[in-house]
């Protein structure tokens, strides 16, 4: 039996080819065949998940909740010191200093990736802002999102902190944060579904080994971590209880 | 336990009053004009029991309550009522979560130093296989022209 494995679709490009070595390692330790599959958008995701094809997934927080509580899914991992931030910039040449400053109208850009657009509409509440008197403009990735503040097509951008990191200093000079999140407790989890949890307890048990060994760290790094932390049930289901708070 | 508020930790001129809360405890609390703005991008966190004991706070928590997590953790959550806050705002945040549905509201909080604090406050009843075992309340920052509307609005309910 080959058993589908995915990534959540806002994964960093530059990881991509870790992930494929990810999964031959995976294979590898667990003597199962798996077929990492890399869907480019949320919406085939999904699907593939309402169609029960998804056994093993790298989730984003958002949709950590449906696939515990609709699913059977169960955490495993979290990757040691990543944390979901977004941020809210604008053009260093625009004049608002603060989101209390923005008004009605304004043109937001961000992409489709779930948490990070909810944690940045609630950065800009303070504002009185929310998805009813906003102009969305949906990027396909937060280089565009980052290239609208720049042409002046967007007044603002919602951007995944590790992504807006990753611009380049040139692109940065000539952008302005105005909000950074500190949330800390918000992040991705690899999770595995129903017909694998016979398996949970040694594949747990194998990923936390790989931060110990030179080889399989390796292998992490590739993914741009070091090490997997474990994710017991209360945790994730913290985690989701978090969520549900901040849902608009 | 909640105990009363000592003027040695109060900053700057207050007033005092008794507060009756939650299972006909009464407390006499200090209070000053003094605002702590909410900060930026920050999430306040915590989790209580069923009865409203708390059991797991935040930094965030700690930084603008003022209080140690030593004095926080085993407290009762109105540790952080205000005096400005009418009752009826808490038993619709009681009857509400009660029901197992969430809640939202706009709550003004007393710190330890007698200062306060506006929120965007979220309650939602947390379900362990089946059960409510506690609550989890998350807090962001609010919109100043809703804070606005608030400090109208509250002195009326009381």
């Amino acid at each position: 039996m080959t058993f589908m494995f995915t990534v959540s679709p806002d994964f960093t490009p530059d990881h991509l080819s870790g992930w494929y070595i990810f999964n031959t390692w995976l294979q590898k330790q667990t003597g199962e065949g798996i077929h990492l599959e890399m869907y480019n958008d949320f919406q085939n995701q999904r699907q593939a998940i309402e169609d029960d094809k998804v056994d093993l997934i790298y989730a984003n927080p958002f949709d950590a909740a449906m696939l515990v509580r609709e699913k059977g899914f169960q955490p495993l991992v979290k990757a040691e010191g990543v944390a979901d931030e977004a941020i809210i910039a604008v053009n260093a040449d625009n004049a608002v200093e603060d989101v209390a400053h923005l008004s009605p109208g304004v043109k937001v850009a961000y992409t489709e990736d779930p948490d990070v657009q909810m944690m940045g509409m609630i950065m800009l509440e303070p504002g009185d802002l929310d998805g009813n008197n906003i102009k969305p403009q949906l990027c396909d990735s937060y280089v565009l999102v980052a290239k609208h503040l720049l042409r002046g097509d967007a007044d603002v951008g919602i951007f995944l902190a590790e992504a807006y990191d990753d611009l380049s200093s040139v692109i940065k000079k000539q952008l302005r944060v105005l909000v950074r999140s500190q949330i800390s407790v918000i992040h991705h989890a690899l999770m595995i579904g129903p017909k694998l949890q016979h398996r949970r307890a040694d594949i747990e048990a194998a990923l936390l080994a790989m931060g110990q060994d030179e080889k399989t760290r390796g292998v992490l790094n590739s993914l741009g971590f070091s090490a997997w932390n474990k994710v017991d049930d209360e945790e994730m289901e913290f985690m989701i209880d978090l969520m549900d708070t901040l849902v608009i | 336990m909640i105990s009363d508020m000592k003027a040695e930790d109060i900053m700057g001129e207050y007033k005092e009053t008794t507060l009756n809360l939650y299972h006909s405890i009464s407390r006499k609390v200090l209070y000053t004009e003094i605002e702590t703005p909410y900060p930026d991008g920050k999430l306040i966190v915590s989790t209580t029991t069923p009865e409203g004991v708390i059991t797991h706070v935040n930094q965030s928590f700690i930084e603008m309550s003022g209080y140690t997590e030593e004095e926080l953790i085993g407290a009762p959550h109105s540790i952080l009522r205000h005096p400005d806050m009418p009752p009826a705002a808490f038993k619709d945040l009681w009857d509400t979560v009660k029901r197992g549905e969430k809640w939202q509201g706009f709550v003004k909080n007393l710190r330890k130093d007698g200062g306060y604090y506006w929120v965007k406050a979220t309650v939602i009843p947390n379900v362990r296989h089946g059960r409510v075992v506690g609550y989890t309340s998350v807090r962001r920052k609010p919109s100043r022209t809703k804070v606005e509307e608030c400090i109208k609005l509250y002195p009326t309910l009381f």
